[in-house]
C-alpha cells in the first residue's frame, strides 16, 4: 500500500518537472486594444514553437500591469503607459516593469457621414466634450444640437482621449457612453447631430473622420509624429524578459511580427 | 424499517439541496456587502447617495450615483405606465372576454415573448427603435429613456400578463355568476368583481414585472444611452445602475475604490429589489381572496 502511494507520488513529481522543463508557457494578460494584436502573434510565435504554449486572456490595460506585479502574467499588455500610482504599487513589491512599444494607435474623432465639419482644432473639440460648444453652428456647420459621445471612464481609449484632448478636464455628465469602438460608430452612424472618437482601425462606411488641427488621422501622420490624438500600445514584462518572454517579445519587434500589427489593425512601428 | 431509511435519505436528500441553493445564495449576498462596504471608508453614505457627479476614475474621484439611482427610477417608473395598463388589459382580455381558440393562440404567443433574451431587445432598440424614434420626435438622439423603457416595457409585459392571467382565472365561477344573477353586465362584472377578487395577484405581478425591468442589465446598457445625468425629460439620455456596473466592471482596477463603489451600486440595486418583493409580499397577503365570502 505504501510502495504503491510512493510510486504515485514520484509519477505526479516528475510529470511537474518534465512540464515546466520540456515545454514553455507564457502567460499574456491585459488591454482588449492590445488582444488581437496578441492574438495573431501569439497564433504565429506557436505554429513556429509546438512546444510553447501561450495562454491570452483581455481583462483591461489596468488588469495586465496588475497581473505583472503579481506575477499572475509574464506579458501585461496595456493601451496607455503605466500610472505613478501603479509604479510606487511596483515599487512596494520589488518588482520593475519593463515597457516595451510594440505598436500605434491613433484616436480619430467622428462625425455623421451628412455632417459638413471636415476640421476641428484640439481646442474646439475640447470645449465640445465640456459642453462649452452644444450647436454645430458655433463651429461653422449646420445648425443642429451636437451629441457627444463618449466611451465609458475606464476604458483605454477613453483615458488617452481625456489626457490629449481634454487635458484632465471632465467630459460632461449629459455626454452618451458607449461600451465599445463598434457602438461608438453604430450611435454616430444613426444619429446625424452626433460625435464620437474611435481607433484608426474602426472608420467605415456610415461615418466620416474629422481632421484634428488640419491633420488628417492616417497611418502615415501618426508614424511621423503630426497627428495629436495618438498613443503607443505596450507591452510590460516583469524586469528585463528572459527565456521564451524574450523571443515572444522580440518576434512582435520583429518585421514579421510588425505586419502581423498591421493586420491586426493596429499600426506598426517600422 | 427499509422503506423507512429511504424516507429518511429522500427527505435529508431535498432539505441538502434546499440548503445548498440557500447557502449559496447568501454566500453571493455577504459577498457583496464584503466588496461592497469599503467604498464607505473613502465617501460618506450620504455623499455616495446624494452625490452629483459619477466621475470613478478621476484623481480625485467622485462617486455620487444619485444620478444613477434617478436614472433607474425614471426608466422603470416609465416602462410601468407603459407596462402595467398593456399587461393587466391583455390579461383580462385573454382570461375573461377572449374565445377560447383566441386565448389558446395568444397566450402561449405572450409567453414565449418572455423567453427572448434580453440582449436581442437591447440590439433591436439600439439599431431599429433609436433612429426610428430620433426621426418620430425629431430629437438629437434616439438612444435615451424613452428608447429603453420602451424596451422594458416590452420585457415586463409578458410577466405581469402571465402572472395577472393566472389570478384573473383563479377566481371562483361562483362569484362571477353570482353578479350575473343580480343583473350586472359582464363589464361591471370584471371591474366590480373580478378585479378586485384578483388584486393581490395582480399586484404580485405588477411588482415582478417592474422588478424584472429595475434589475435589467443588457437592454438598458445598449439602448439607455449612458449619460451619468439626472434626466429633465423623457428624451434625455440616463445611466442606469446595473448599466454602470456592467459597463464599469471590468476595467475597474481589483479591490481599488472603483471596484469597491460598484459593488455598492450592486448593494443599492440589492437593497431596490428587495424592497419590490417585500412589497410584492406584503400585497399578496393583505388582498389575498380568502374563500368566497369575503368580497
Amino acid at each position: 500500500m505504501n510502495k504503491r502511494k510512493n510510486i504515485f507520488i514520484s509519477i505526479i513529481f516528475l510529470l511537474t518537472i518534465s512540464s515546466t522543463v520540456f515545454s514553455g508557457e507564457l502567460v499574456i494578460k491585459g488591454s482588449t486594444t492590445v488582444l488581437p494584436i496578441a492574438q495573431k502573434a501569439a497564433e504565429a510565435y506557436m505554429a513556429e514553437n509546438p512546444d510553447v504554449k501561450i495562454s491570452l486572456s483581455g481583462g483591461g490595460s489596468g488588469n495586465g500591469i496588475k497581473a505583472i506585479i503579481d506575477g499572475t502574467a509574464d506579458i501585461g499588455n496595456a493601451s496607455r503607459f503605466i500610472k505613478q500610482k501603479e509604479v510606487s504599487m511596483a515599487g512596494t513589491k520589488d518588482v520593475y516593469p519593463v515597457p516595451f512599444r510594440i505598436a500605434l494607435d491613433a484616436i480619430v474623432p467622428v462625425v455623421n457621414g451628412k455632417n459638413s465639419v471636415n476640421n476641428l482644432t484640439i481646442a474646439q473639440l475640447k470645449d465640445i466634450y465640456l459642453g462649452k460648444i452644444k450647436d454645430w453652428k458655433q463651429i461653422g456647420g449646420t445648425p443642429g444640437k451636437i451629441v457627444v459621445i463618449s466611451r465609458d471612464s475606464s476604458s483605454g481609449t477613453f483615458g488617452v482621449w481625456k489626457e490629449l484632448v481634454m487635458k484632465d478636464e471632465r467630459v460632461i455628465p449629459s455626454a452618451l457612453t458607449v461600451p465599445s469602438n463598434g457602438g461608438i460608430v453604430q450611435a454616430v452612424t444613426t444619429t446625424p447631430g452626433a460625435i464620437g472618437y474611435v481607433g484608426l482601425g474602426y472608420l467605415t462606411g456610415g461615418i466620416k473622420a474629422v481632421k484634428v488641427d488640419g491633420v488628417e488621422g492616417s497611418e502615415q501622420n501618426t508614424l511621423n509624429g503630426s497627428f495629436p490624438i495618438s498613443r503607443g500600445l505596450f507591452m510590460f514584462t516583469k524586469g528585463w524578459p528572459q527565456g521564451e518572454t524574450m523571443d515572444f517579445i522580440s518576434f512582435i519587434l520583429s518585421r514579421k511580427g510588425q505586419d502581423l500589427v498591421k493586420e491586426a489593425g493596429s499600426i506598426p512601428l517600422f | 424499517m427499509k422503506r423507512q431509511h429511504i424516507d429518511k435519505g429522500v427527505r435529508s436528500g431535498f432539505l441538502l439541496i434546499a440548503l445548498f441553493s440557500i447557502t449559496a445564495l447568501s454566500l453571493i449576498m455577504i459577498f457583496l456587502f464584503i466588496e461592497g462596504l469599503p467604498i464607505f471608508d473613502h465617501v460618506s453614505i450620504k455623499e455616495f447617495i446624494f452625490g452629483k457627479y459619477w466621475y470613478p476614475t478621476d484623481d480625485p474621484a467622485d462617486f455620487g450615483i444619485l444620478a444613477l439611482i434617478l436614472g433607474s427610477v425614471s426608466v422603470t417608473f416609465l416602462s410601468g405606465i407603459m407596462a402595467i395598463p398593456l399587461g393587466i388589459m391583455t390579461a383580462i382580455y385573454l382570461a375573461e372576454i377572449a374565445p377560447p381558440t383566441v386565448a389558446e393562440i395568444v397566450k402561449p404567443i405572450v409567453e414565449l415573448m418572455a423567453s427572448m433574451p434580453s440582449v436581442v431587445i437591447g440590439f433591436f432598440g439600439m439599431v431599429v427603435v433609436a433612429p426610428f424614434i430620433q426621426k418620430l420626435f425629431n430629437i438629437p438622439v434616439g438612444l435615451n429613456m424613452f428608447n429603453a423603457s420602451l424596451m422594458l416595457a416590452f420585457m415586463a409585459v409578458p410577466t405581469i400578463c402571465s402572472i395577472s392571467e393566472d389570478a384573473v382565472f383563479s377566481v371562483p365561477t361562483a362569484l362571477k355568476e353570482a353578479s350575473f344573477a343580480l343583473g350586472a353586465t359582464h363589464f361591471e362584472t370584471i371591474v366590480k368583481i373580478i378585479i378586485p377578487a384578483s388584486l393581490s395577484g395582480i399586484c404580485t405581478a405588477v411588482i415582478l414585472g417592474l422588478s424584472r425591468a429595475v434589475g435589467e442589465t443588457m437592454v438598458v446598457l445598449m439602448a439607455a444611452g449612458g449619460a451619468a445625468m439626472i434626466p429633465g425629460s423623457i428624451f434625455d439620455p440616463v445611466r442606469p445602475l446595473p448599466a454602470s456596473i456592467a459597463a464599469e466592471m471590468a476595467e475597474a482596477p481589483f479591490r481599488s475604490e472603483h471596484y469597491h463603489a460598484l459593488f455598492a451600486i450592486g448593494i443599492v440595486l440589492f437593497l431596490f429589489t428587495l424592497i419590490f418583493n417585500l412589497i410584492a409580499d406584503f400585497l399578496s397577503h393583505k388582498f389575498r381572496q380568502v374563500g368566497e365570502a369575503s368580497l
